[in-house]
Formats: structure tokens, sequence, C-alpha cells
């Protein structure tokens, strides 16, 4: 087993961090289309820029899935480039053929990419004569996903702060998570918050346009994902206020999450200890069958998700891992210090040199590594048993129920290993 | 502007990727912004490779894009060239680094750097990935070879197989083994598994084969040109394509090899008897140019299958398509986009369609069964068991991959007289394929509501003849409905009624 030193006693908040610049290996912010489209049923995402942007987004899932697409990308040619063609009256009558193929369409994103970006062609302009265009069936909203300003979840960071500033106003004292998750765990939430007595929660980005929550100076929200710090801040702007505290990823991070925000809402503990007694008892349950295998097993981040902090609060504080580094694209203190307030670990680093943190992983030999579909198989080829952390976007996790099999996508790798004798040689 | 759903190709920095993955000891070093490294996982997740592609992408961000791109460039050239050590590097930009004009060639060129720099200029915004593969090849080729003493004996090297290639790791080794049996040896396989001092003794070879044209023509003509390297022009795929590429080798070397064809079975299959519910059978053909001309000649002359059309993706290519297409006298559908191939063949409505992972999708949807036969790859085209497509071995795999997806001989006949049992029945699809079946095409509700029809050639089918139309078994009923309305379309006929139907089942039968 590795030894790893920890630097301080059970926190990281203070530690310092090491800052990387290199070469990464990690997706662009227009990835989160994959799921966001999935979320968002009368949305559609057009993309703006080449070939590569349309590529990347067939290729993100590993494999091409083949479901009716509700994303597109408009590839610039030559003639775009070159000026001989007005990109906004190309756009114009690309979005015109698209709408009218899909009368369903109601929230189109206009998304930039990293061509868009460096040829400058204002989406917000085309956004806003777009919306006037196509009012009031449609409404046109713009934001980056461009790999020069965004890291893979830093796509739908930017996505949902498109929506804020036009979401309806309100004076209620509403609650409001903010966050796309599966319709499973939005429930598994909403029914946990109105056990405890708390009305008028909504979420955001709803599944339909028509649904989207009110905010105004009343609002509380809680973020259901760590890399959505310019949503709340963009909601902040708006007079709301934000509920920082760790992500519910397990038990205790379910918890904290649950209790933070009931405590913001006035609920007794009472009441608190009744409504989440049972299912406390059901994810301690789930993941003790998990965690037998993880226990005393060290864990090597890479930066992908910017699930990485609460991800390793979760498998240190309640599977008994060993944390050597943890790495993030990058780290918002305002959004995951509850968590780093609980975690101990080795290394905290920020951004990448993906050739030197393979460096570190290799001398490290981690008993698990978790790392992009870019590294993981070349890592297992070397003998490193890796997760893929792309999974952990795309599979429900939050909340207790999900609890153990949050730890499963962990200890499946490991068991794995340990099963197949072939691999042993 | 032009707006994609899915595309067939990749821009053309991949297909450079695809060369130096393939290779060994070449490094790439890429101008390009972070999440460009999505690439890798091509190779790493669908190809199973277990190392990384030998890139280094700069990353650049926003922020670096006013000051000093070019100095993050040289930087990670070196770091490259430091850590990995490779006997050549290629340098590039992909689609946003060509917009900042930061020319990565002359950057390295300044570097003073021991090795040789291979700069490749790929317009990301006018060509695709198999231009990208065959321009890295050329450049590849023509930077490194040298002029060197022929081989002794009679030899070749086999040119075009890349990293992500369709079958290219088995279509190696098959081709290699026929080359044996005909007496001659590989010299080099490029660029799969060759290295930078491989490619330098390329002219020691006495002829090319050119395997696969969309990756390596601009090589092979420039060996010809520089080397005096005839090329075969055959691609070895099918039974009649591999005899004619033995008789075009013996004729380049005056040799007269005749390799071992015992294990060659396609041909008494196709005659068995079995076989005989795959006469006519309408097929559609979509893929890349090479994949297509191939499998045109393999349906229509091996098979027994009546093309009904074919098309390819790359359009380098369309002027061969266009000839071949006029040779089975049906039209050429030459586009990349997604869209206009699935609504071909929603018109052509063939009995099977011979396409990429794409039109396995379009199938799927149309209740259509698909086989594959050309890249763009998925993970299931990397099969662990040994899977050529060239050569004698190439044929028996074609065979069986095609016949697979199809309702098999006396199933047909059964489906037909029992139509009705309620679990033998006809939208179950083909009985061996489980709950993975396709769906008939008349289960598929329509996604938008089709304008109003209007004009002489509209044809209403009549409800008694629409219900007998869905007695005829799913595999044919695409068939029996067009023709039916072509038969109504061309008497001026309005309303098709049962005695429609069967009249023009008669008039089709012989």
């Amino acid at each position: 087993m590795n030894k790893s030193t920890p630097i301080t006693n059970g926190s990281c908040i203070d530690a310092p961090i090491l800052k990387e610049r290199g070469q990464r290996e990690v997706f662009c912010g227009l990835t989160g289309i994959i799921w966001l489209h999935r979320k968002m049923q009368d949305a559609f995402f057009l993309v703006v820029g080449s070939r590569t942007c349309a590529h990347l987004l067939q290729s993100a899932a590993g494999v091409m899935i083949f479901a009716e697409p509700r994303f597109g990308t408009a590839i610039l040619e030559e003639k775009d480039l070159a000026g001989l063609a007005d990109a906004h009256d190309e756009l114009d009558r690309e979005v015109e053929r698209l709408l009218a193929r899909r009368p369903d369409i109601k929230q189109l994103f206009l998304v930039g990419s990293c061509p868009s970006e460096v040829i400058k062609i204002d989406l917000s302009r085309a956004a806003e004569r777009l919306t006037q265009l196509h009012a009031p069936h449609v409404r046109v909203l713009n934001y980056s996903g461009s790999g020069i300003e965004t890291t893979f979840t830093q796509g739908e960071d930017a996505c949902l702060e498109a929506m804020v500033p036009v979401l309806p106003e309100t004076d209620a004292a509403n609650l409001v998570l903010v966050g796309a998750l599966p319709d499973v765990l939005e429930d598994q939430a909403l029914g946990l918050l109105r056990d405890m007595g708390i009305e008028g929660i909504s979420v955001l980005p709803a599944g339909r346009a028509d649904a989207m929550p009110a905010i105004g100076k009343n609002t509380k929200f809680a973020l259901l994902q760590p890399f959505l710090g310019e949503t709340a801040a963009a909601l902040t702007r708006r007079g709301a206020s934000h509920i920082p505290a760790p992500f519910p990823f397990g038990e205790e991070g379910t918890t904290l999450w649950l209790r933070t925000i009931a405590d913001n809402f006035g609920v007794d503990a009472e009441t608190f200890d009744r409504v989440t007694a049972a299912p406390r008892a059901r994810a301690r349950k789930a993941i003790a069958a998990q965690a037998a295998e993880l226990n005393g097993k060290s864990i090597f981040f890479f930066p992908d998700s910017q699930l990485e902090l609460p991800l390793a609060r979760f498998l240190t504080r309640e599977c008994g891992m060993t944390a050597i580094e943890v790495g993030a694209p990058y780290i918002h203190k305002g959004v995951v210090g509850p968590d780093m307030e609980l975690l101990q670990t080795g290394t905290v680093s920020e951004g990448q040199d993906v050739d030197k943190q393979l460096e570190r992983c290799r001398a490290a030999r981690p008993d698990l590594t978790v790392c992009g579909l870019g590294l993981a198989n070349p890592l297992e080829a070397e003998g490193l048993s890796t997760k893929w952390a792309i999974e952990l976007v795309f599979t429900p996790v939050h909340f207790y129920e999900q609890a153990g099999d949050l730890a499963g996508l962990f200890s499946r790798p490991i068991r794995r290993k340990d099963k197949l004798e072939l691999a042993k040689s | 502007m032009k707006l994609t759903v899915w595309t067939y190709e990749g821009p053309p920095h991949v297909g450079a990727m695809r060369v130096a993955t393939a290779m060994k000891g070449l490094h790439y070093v890429l101008h390009a912004p972070q999440g460009d490294t999505y690439a890798d996982l091509l190779f790493t997740m669908i190809e199973r490779r277990d190392h990384r592609p030998p890139v280094t992408y700069t990353t650049f961000q926003a922020r670096d894009l006013g000051s000093d791109t070019a100095h993050l460039f040289k930087d990670a050239c070196q770091d490259a060239i430091d850590r990995f050590e490779p006997e050549a590097i290629i340098v590039g930009a992909s689609c946003t680094a060509e917009l900042i004009q930061d020319d990565p060639g002359g950057l390295a060129e300044t570097m003073g750097l021991s090795i040789p720099v291979i700069p490749l200029e790929l317009p990301s915004y006018q060509r695709k990935e198999n231009f990208g593969a065959d321009e890295t090849f050329f450049q590849v080729v023509r930077h490194l070879s040298k002029p060197c003493e022929k081989t002794a004996r009679v030899s070749c090297n086999i040119l075009g197989p890349t990293a992500l290639g369709f079958r290219h790791r088995d279509d190696i080794e098959e081709l290699t083994g026929l080359l044996f049996e005909m007496g001659i040896d590989v010299n080099v396989v490029a660029p799969y598994d060759a290295t930078p001092s491989d490619i330098a003794r390329l002219g020691a070879a006495h002829f090319n084969v050119m395997l696969y044209p969309e990756t390596c023509e601009a090589a092979c003509r420039y060996l010809e040109r520089e080397y005096s390297q005839a090329y075969t022009k055959t691609v070895p795929i099918g039974v009649g394509a591999t005899k004619d590429f033995i008789a075009e080798v013996n004729a380049l070397t005056g040799l007269s090899g005749a390799p071992d064809d015992s294990r060659l079975r396609l041909p008494w299959y196709s005659a068995s008897v079995d076989s005989t519910y795959l006469t006519g059978k309408r097929v559609f053909l979509f893929g890349d140019a090479t994949h297509v001309k191939a499998s045109a000649r393999i349906a229509r002359d091996e098979m027994g299958f009546e093309v009904v059309g074919l098309g390819c993706y790359n359009r380098e290519f369309a002027r061969d398509i266009r000839a071949l297409a006029k040779d089975y006298g049906v039209d050429a559908l030459i586009t990349d986009d997604y869209l206009e191939v699935e609504r071909t063949i929603e018109e052509l409505q063939p009995e099977m369609i011979l396409g990429t992972q794409m039109e396995r999708h379009i199938g799927k949807r149309l209740g259509i069964p698909c086989a594959v036969i050309s890249a763009p790859v998925h993970v299931q085209d990397f099969p662990a068991r040994y899977s050529p497509q060239v050569g004698f071995e190439g044929a028996n795999v074609i065979f069986d991959t095609w016949v697979h997806p199809l309702v098999m001989g006396l199933e047909e006949h059964l489906l037909h007289m029992f139509r009705d049992d309620f679990e033998f029945h006809d939208a179950a699809g083909p009985s061996h394929h489980g709950g993975h079946a396709p769906k008939p095409m008349d289960a598929v509700p329509e996604t938008a509501p089709d304008p109003k029809p209007s004009g002489s050639d509209v044809v209403v089918w009549l409800a008694e003849a629409e219900r007998e139309l869905k007695k005829i078994p799913f595999f044919v009923r695409g068939k029996a409905r067009r023709n039916t309305e072509k038969f109504a379309v061309e008497r001026g006929v309005a309303e098709i009624s049962v005695d429609t139907l069967y009249e023009a089942k008669a008039h089709y039968a012989r």
C-alpha cells in the first residue's frame, strides 16, 4: 500500500496548491451539450464552429451515440473566414432551416467555439436578433463552450449562466437547486426537501422552457454540481443568496448538503432526522458493501470534471481511501471550500501539465487512478487500475440512494483486476 | 456555414494523427487549444490502443492569444523532443491555430533541431480526415525516403494502413501471407508500425501495393516518380478483385505466383442452395470509395445481389464513384450529409444496406438490415478475432458479415406461410437476432408530417390494400410498396386497391 504524506491535519483548505500549466488532457466546454440536450427537452444546441467541434461532439462519449440529436454544428467554411459570406446572414439561414425542421424547439442556444471566438463572431448580437425574429416561439441565447475559455463541465456553467438574466423575477422566498441532474435524482432531492416542509422549490435548468425557476432577492439557491461558479455569481448578481455546502456525494455529503439547506429554511432537528434517518441508514449500508474493497487503498485524480475534490472527500472519509493527489482543472474555493475543509489529502493540484503529472502518478503507483478516456487504457497497459472520469458525469451518483453506486464505480475496477486471472501474469 | 449533425470524417489533423499514431518513432507537435486532445480517445478507446498517441498539443488559451502563442509552440516542441526523443517530428496546426497564423513549420525550422522536421499544411476549413492522412503520409515519405539499392529478392511495400483504419491490422497480415505465397517479400509496411528509418528504405522495394488509395495515393505517385516504383491499382477485396490483384502483381514482377486458395469458401457458400434466397436482394452501398467500389463488385458478381444505389462520402473520389455507378446503372450519391444518405435510403427502400456505422443507425430506424463495410469506425470494428477484408480469408469474412443480418433461407418461407404466429412473426425480425432485430419500417412513426402531396404522380393506398400490404413479410414489404406505387404511377392509377397490388406483383414477377 502506498503511504501518502498529509500536509495538514484534517483539511486541505489552506494547503498550498500546485498550479501547473502545460498540455491538458481534458475536454472543452462543448462536451456539456451531450447531457444538457437530453435534460432540456425543448432546447437545441447549435455550435458555431469547425469540423473538429462536430467530430468532438460525436466522439466525446467514447463511441457514437445515435439518439435523435438536439444539437448540431454550423461548420465554418473557407468563404466564411475569407469574408466572402456574412457570417450573420449564414447563421440566420441555418437557424431558419433548423427551426422549420424542428418546430418543437423552444430554446435555441448558439454555442461559441474556439474558431468563432478567434474570428470574433458576435453571437450575443446574433442571439438578440434571432430572438426578435423568432419570438414568441423560440428564445435564442448564447454562451461559449470554446476550449480556449472553458474546460469540460464549465460548458454547463456557461450555459446556465446565460440563462440567468432571462429568468422571471419573483419576490417569493423560494429555493432553487442549480445543476442538470437526471430526473430520478432531481425527484429524490425534491422529495427529501419537501418532506422537511420546504415549499417553492424549483430547478435550473428545468426540463422545459416554460418551467424555469423565478429569481429575486428572497431566493436562496444551492448548487448540485461543483462546477457552477459563474452561474452562482450571476444568480447572486440578481439578488439571490448562495447556500454553500459540501456536495451531496455519499451519506455524509448528502446529509451536510441537506442540513445546510434545512438550517436556512428553519427546519428543526427532529424533522430533519425523521426525513433522513431511513435513507441515511440505507446509504451507509450500501457504501459499506463497496467500501470493503476500497478501504486502505490509494487514489490519484487527474483533472477532469471538477468533481475531484468533493469525490476525494467522499472516498477518503466514507470509503477509507487515501488521496495521493487530487487534481482539478481549476479550484473555486467559494464553491468547493466546504469540501476542502473536510478533505485530507497529499497534493492538491490545479491546471495540468499532463506529462509531469503522469510522472508523479507512475512514481506513486496508486491503487486507483481517475483519469480521462485518453489516458485510461495506456495506464491500464502499464499495470495501473483506472476509473474513467467521464462516467462520473454520466451516471446518477448524487444523494443517498446512489451513494452505494458511487462507491461501486470506484470499487469495480479494483474488483475486476482482482477477478481476472489473466491480468496477474 | 453548413449545418452538420453527424460527420463521416474528422478534420484533417485527425488524419495526420492516424499516420503519426500508426508509426513508431515519429512525434506530432500540434498547435491546438485545450479540448482538441479529445482525439486521443479515438485511438485509446475505439481502437483500444495501449499507448497515448504520440501527439503534443500546445494547449493555448484565450489569455495567450494577445501575447505570444509562438513561444508556447516552441516550448512545447522542445519539451516533446526532449521527453520522447523521436527520430523525426511532424508539426502542424489544428483549425483554431490555423486562424492565428503562427506558422508552426516556420517556427520549428528556426529552432535548429537535429532531427528532421516535417511541416504540414492541412487546410482545416476546406479538407477532411482522409486528405489529412494522405497528405501527411506523402510529406513523411517525401522528407524521409532516400534512394537505395533494390532488394535481391522481389519485394514490395504495403502502403496505406493507418491507425483507426477499418480492419487495417488484419488486412496487413492477410496480404503479407498472400504475397509470401507468391514469392514476394514485404520490404516495409507503412505507415502502420513503420519507423522513420523504415520510411528511408522504402526505395528498396521493387513495387508498391496501394492498399487504401484514400490514405496513400499521393505517396504512391511520388514513389513512382522518384524511384520508378510501379504501384498496384486493384484493391484485393473480394474474390474477383483478389484474383485481379494477383494477375496485376504477376504482370508487374514477371513472376507467376499462384497463392493457395483452398481456404477460400465464398464461391461455394454463395453457390450452395442455402444461398438461393440471396438472389436479387436489393442492396444500397455507402462508405469510403475504396470499400464501396470493392463491395459493389462482390455484391453483384459474388453474392448475386442487385445494387440499387451507391455512393461515397469522400469527394476526392467522386469521379471514380460516378463512373462506377454508371456501370451499375444507378445514380451515385456523393455527400457527407448524413440526412441526405438517410433520405436516399428511405426513397430506395433497399432490402439491405452495406454501409458504415452511420448507416447502421439509419437501418435500425428504417428496419433495414445493415452490414458494415467501411470507416468511420466504431469499437465493434476492432474485433478481437482475426477478421480481414482483403484476400481469400477477407472474402470469407465478408460472406459471413453480410449474410448475418438477413433472414435466413427457410425462415423467409416460414414467415410467408405462418405470418401470424405469435412468437415467430413478421415484426420480430430475424429469429437469430433476439431483441436487437430491426423494427419494420411501417412501425416507425413519421418524425415530421410531409407536406400535403399534390400533382399527377400522387397515389393513395386504399385501406384494404394497405392491410394487404402489411401481410407481406417486412423484409420484402418495402420493395412491394415501391413497385406497386411505381406501377400505379406508370398507369396513371390514383388509388391503389388490392387488385393494383397483385397486378403490380404479377408485373414485376420474373
